[in-house]
């Protein structure tokens, strides 16, 4: 197996990225770790006649503090969204959900952008992304702009990245004091990718009502699924047991995985249920904890 | 431009080369420089038996481009044992513990190895081994042994 020609671009910087994306963007595939491109690669499933490699493109490497966000660059590799004390402090989910992706030989080469741009239904930072309700910057020489994760991921491996455009940065909201999260997944083997999975961030109140409640499962659906009748239902309620037990199997009948050898789909339905109450239980109990002051 | 003149450090050495740009950086290593101590399991980052460091951390040789190294440092399996045949620490383990068999997972495991012992200077739970080697497949010997063979490394180093 061995990738087929292809031309080899190195832009320096952002705007260098941006004008060869503008000349050959339909013949061009950007590579930014290129974990997931360059085994399409190998096995002949893609073979673009320009590969982009934004590998030193140094704008668009770095995690910073925004007010509500921390925002992270496309180019930034997944090892160092680990082992970031500011993500720990202010997005621990992402903590929590990174240490899923691949294997840490995957994470040292593996970037936000890249996971992101690929949008695999399983994959974990899109879930990620979507249940903190994240944004997504995208550019072209032309314009800049915004996008929700459902605006963004529009089905399996497909997302609105027209051909001229990349992504810039990533936005994930800062997990509000008083609240908990949970990152929940069963894979067949660590590193695989998740069968179901689900990230959940509730935050509850001072009588210890949830206040807020938000959830998304991968691997469930052909996109990340924000299950929002469950989260309404949530909202204003005591996490008691049976509201817990209640809240995760009620949109069940909403989820369309695929089956495959690994797991059938009523497999998948089940086990989004059984995954959602856990990741509830936890983020419950780290809310009660106080565990993000 | 498919041909790429690139300057890669390789254990040590200034490898300066024209080299095709679809060429993987496992694929340079064997064929071009014949390192063939990195071995080509899978060919797309499932095995980790072509596991080198990239800048000292562990990265696939079979998930990168060699004209992605430009510039950079890797090093193979063929850097950890002395010139005169003294075997690296981790190598004396695996090879006290019999944490090989048919050999051919080896040298992913010594790379991924030698980076997660460097990076984690005090001895690591049982549980803390299984998920750094969880990137490497074996066959033969099962788990094991490699564990024993990890712990014993650390005690040789001191």
């Amino acid at each position: 197996m061995k990738p087929p020609k292809f031309s080899y671009l190195r832009p320096n910087s952002l705007l260098e990225a941006l004008n060869m994306l503008a000349e050959y963007g339909d013949d061009a595939k950007i590579m930014s770790g290129g974990q997931s491109l360059i085994p399409l690669l190998n096995m002949r499933l893609s073979t673009p006649g320009y590969i982009i490699d934004i590998g030193r493109v140094e704008e668009l490497k770095g995690i910073r503090e925004k007010e509500d966000a921390i925002v992270i660059g496309g180019m930034t590799r997944h090892v160092d969204v680990e082992k970031s004390a500011l993500v720990q402090e202010k997005c621990p989910l992402l903590t929590e959900g990174i240490r899923w992706v691949g294997h840490n030989q995957i994470r040292s080469r593996g970037t936000i952008g890249g996971s992101i741009a690929h949008a695999d239904p399983s994959a974990e930072l899109p879930c990620m992304l979507t249940a903190l309700r994240g944004e997504i910057v995208i550019v072209s020489s032309e314009e800049e702009m915004t996008l929700s994760p459902e605006e963004f991921f529009l089905s399996y491996l497909l997302t609105s990245l027209e051909p001229n455009q990349l992504i810039k940065e990533i936005r994930f909201p800062k997990i509000k004091k008083g609240s908990g999260y949970a990152f929940e997944e069963v894979a067949r083997r660590h590193g695989d990718f998740a069968l179901v999975e689900v990230a959940a961030v509730l935050e509850l109140d001072y009588d210890g009502t949830i206040a807020d409640a938000k959830i998304a499962l991968g691997g469930a659906n052909s996109v990340p699924f924000i299950p929002e009748a469950t989260e309404e239902f949530l909202i204003g309620k005591l996490p008691d047991d049976s509201i817990i037990k209640e809240a995760a199997t009620l949109q069940l009948d909403e989820l369309d995985p695929e089956g495959d050898i690994h797991g059938s789909k009523e497999y998948r339905r089940y086990l989004s249920g059984v995954l959602l109450e856990r990741a509830l239980y936890k983020a419950v109990e780290r809310a009660r904890e106080g565990v993000i002051a | 431009m498919s041909n790429y003149t690139v300057k890669i450090k390789v254990n040590g050495k200034v490898i300066d080369k024209e080299i095709e740009s679809r060429w993987l950086l496992s694929d340079f290593l064997r064929d071009k420089l014949g390192l063939t101590g990195t071995h080509v399991g899978c060919e797309h980052g499932v095995c980790g038996a072509c596991t080198v460091l990239l800048n000292g951390e562990p990265v696939r040789s079979c998930l990168m481009l060699a004209v992605q190294a430009d510039g950079l440092e890797v090093e193979t399996v063929e850097s950890l044992a002395e010139e005169d045949g003294t075997f690296h620490p981790i190598q004396q383990a695996f090879a006290n513990n019999h944490a090989l068999q048919c050999g051919f997972c080896t040298p992913g495991f010594l790379m991924s190895m030698k980076n997660f012992i460097e990076t984690h200077p005090v001895l690591p739970t049982d549980e803390e081994i299984r998920e750094a080697i969880s990137g490497n497949l074996c066959r033969c010997t099962g788990y094991s042994n490699i564990i024993k063979a990890v712990k014993e490394a650390y005690a040789l180093k001191c």
